[in-house]
């Protein structure tokens, strides 16, 4: 049960301190517009114009042809010829290029007999990222022009963001991210401050109940992770031209549902720590299997069992499926209920949790 | 039971224990209505356990107690909505202004918004705090910061009100005035439980416990505290006053000698008139003599030096 006066009374001392506090505030405008430039436009996982050296063993019109073809898909940037092994390895090594192109001597004649001649394409492997896209490009160029025409042909159709745009990806993802970073790390360091200012003690022997204090803390911190993701995805569609395909209802409703569990989380760690800093420290401690588990950068279906174990048990894993299903897919209700269904589990675990650990004496 | 001697709080056998420390032991105590109840003793002797446990927040290991009707074990939220509560930190949120924290301990004690304001602005007005309503609560001087504990403290006009050393770092002058808010609370009605160290604020308290290690020595008024010690006291003008005060502490009749300046301060125990002892040993030595009456601060030092020797 809650009193309103008492909640009223938290939340809207907490929005005043939140005023006065014009570093954190202007953080948490900032903090949004600066993940979203940063891995908008520096994380580009996209692999174009990937530096090529040719090795011409040939020198005739096919080889030319073959080569002229490779530069077309816009994946190679030819940057001159090389004349032999040792040359490739210098150009791996200054990092000049990371594909070498071999093409053997007798390549035309080969064509001309219809022969299977191979054709030799060396990557700088250093970088796993590029050695898929680069031998896939290639072998697909070299299907295409082999002389015995395949039976059957493999047409890729890119459904929901067909120009493979990292962004497209990305934007809806930060959001999750962002939420993540900032309520965790807003409640944990709101309750652990009071502590440390010694008013903790004073809210305990008042006739405010838990329920109240938690609500009324962490109100106004709903309200600021709503307006983050607005600004996310508002400056994502304008930047990074990230379409909004799903319904706005269904996205709010299942974010309220994942800052709650964020801010539960939260308010747990606010109970271990004694400090803020302490706080801070948990709260970032936190932030790091969420970035590299959750499928924000790596995906999901690549990582051992434990690793995928691991991560059903952050919330950013399940709304990340979410933000996504909906935001790019158009997903519905019936779509996304499952992870839902996680995320409720979460915050009735986290919640409880916190409420256990929080409680109303000084030991 | 008439309401001037109803009892607000009362505890039996009360005990708290931290691991292997006891920090209050078997501590059994009765405040009635209006009084201004003083707990005295040195730092670390259970004063904030004892006023952490009476107010709900500290779970007491052993013992019980009830506190303005309701029990220490079972009520400890209805405790809380009939009590004040003042720490030496003062707990005010320091980015807040003077009128922003009382309005927040006015809705934290669930004052409905008309009444809330009729408080806030009787607790200004009452406080002298009108002219700095709007001043950042961290910018403020101690003893301005404790006008506005208090103030925050009183705003729902609880019938106990608990403070636990309240004038730490505040200026003589404010410490004054303070008191006599203490006083004007009490005379309307208001239980007040005080913590302190300072022995002449022990003496504007009706009644006194002092507390040592987690115990609890003595209780009553002032006076029948002094009383009970049977001490004497007498202020001698005495040449070469160090080693004429190591002679004096020899003697088992004598229970301290202090110096004031150029005075010795000498107590007696047993009823040992101190000039006469004075005289008898010193001699010539003394150059005046008078007698002094015996102080809380004569009886607390008298107590704590035997109970730790």
């Amino acid at each position: 049960m809650l009193a309103l006066t008492r909640t009223l009374a938290v939340a809207r001392k907490e929005l005043l301190q939140l005023r006065r506090d014009r570093l954190t505030l202007a953080m948490m405008a900032a903090l949004p517009i600066a993940q979203l430039l940063l891995f908008g436009y520096a994380i580009d996982t996209d692999v174009r114009h990937v530096p090529a050296v040719v090795w011409d063993q040939d020198r005739s019109a096919a080889s030319r042809d073959f080569a002229q073809g490779l530069q077309a898909t816009g994946f190679y940037d030819f940057k001159g010829q090389v004349r032999d092994g040792a040359e490739i390895e210098r150009a791996f090594r200054s990092g000049r290029a990371q594909v070498a192109l071999v093409i053997p001597p007798r390549f035309e004649a080969a064509l001309a007999q219809g022969r299977p001649e191979p054709v030799q394409l060396i990557v700088d492997g250093s970088d796993p990222q590029t050695v898929g896209s680069a031998t896939s490009t290639a072998q697909g160029l070299a299907a295409a022009r082999s002389p015995r025409a395949p039976q059957l042909r493999v047409e890729p159709v890119n459904w929901y963001n067909p120009d493979l745009k990292t962004s497209t990806n990305i934007v809806p993802g930060l959001v999750g991210v962002i939420l993540t970073m900032t309520m965790v790390m807003l409640t944990a360091m709101a309750i652990a401050r009071e502590r440390e200012r010694g008013t903790l003690e004073q809210l305990i022997v008042s006739p405010l109940r838990r329920s109240e204090l938690v609500v009324g803390k962490i109100a106004p911190y709903v309200a600021i992770g709503f307006l983050q993701m607005t600004l996310i995805l508002l400056l994502g569609r304008v930047i990074f031209g990230v379409p909004f395909r799903g319904s706005i209802a269904l996205l709010y409703c299942a974010a309220l549902i994942f800052i709650a569990a964020n801010l539960a989380l939260g308010l747990l760690f606010s109970t271990l720590a004694r400090t803020q800093q302490q706080a801070m420290q948990m709260s970032f401690f936190f932030l790091l299997p969420n970035i590299l588990l959750s499928g924000f950068m790596f995906p999901f279906e690549a990582m051992p069992p434990a690793a995928q174990a691991l991560s059903q048990a952050l919330p950013l894993t399940h709304f990340l499926r979410i933000v996504r299903g909906v935001v790019l897919k158009a997903a519905e209700l019936p779509d996304v209920a499952g992870e839902l269904g996680w995320l409720g589990a979460l915050l009735l675990v986290l919640s409880s949790a916190a409420t256990l650990r929080f409680r109303k004496k000084l030991d | 039971m008439t309401a001037e001697n109803e009892v607000i709080v009362s505890t039996e056998h009360l005990s708290r224990r931290f691991g292997d420390l006891v920090a209050v032991r078997d501590l059994s105590l009765e405040i009635r209505r209006g009084e201004i109840f003083g707990v005295l003793g040195p730092n670390g002797a259970g004063k904030s356990t004892t006023i952490r446990m009476l107010c709900g927040i500290l779970d007491p290991t052993s013992g019980r107690g009830t506190v303005v009707g309701f029990d220490l074990a079972r009520g400890a939220e209805q405790i809380k909505a009939r009590i004040g509560y003042m720490t030496q930190r003062f707990s005010l949120y320091e980015d807040l202004t003077v009128i922003e924290n009382l309005r927040f301990y006015a809705g934290l004690y669930g004052l409905a918004a008309a009444r809330r304001e009729d408080r806030v602005r009787f607790s200004l007005e009452r406080s002298g705090l009108a002219s700095r309503r709007g001043q950042i609560a961290g910018t403020l001087s101690g003893g301005w910061k404790q006008r506005v504990a208090l103030a925050c403290a009183t705003i729902h006009q609880p019938p106990l009100l608990f403070l636990d050393e309240p004038t730490a770092g505040v200026d003589p002058v404010s410490r004054r005035e303070f008191w006599e808010r203490i006083h004007a609370l009490a005379e309307a009605g208001t239980t007040v439980l005080v913590t302190t160290h300072y022995m002449d604020e022990a003496e504007r308290c009706h009644r006194l416990a002092f507390i040592f290690r987690g115990g609890l020595l003595d209780v009553g008024t002032p006076t029948e505290i002094v009383a009970r010690r049977g001490l004497r006291v007498a202020e001698l003008e005495v040449d070469d006053a160090v080693p004429a005060a190591a002679r004096l502490r020899q003697l088992p009749e004598v229970d301290e000698v202090a110096h004031y300046g150029h005075t010795l301060r000498l107590a007696t125990v047993g009823g040992v008139d101190p000039e006469a002892l004075a005289r008898a040993q010193l001699g010539a030595q003394v150059r005046s003599s008078r007698a002094a009456r015996a102080t809380v601060e004569d009886a607390f030092v008298s107590m704590v030096r035997s109970e730790g020797a």
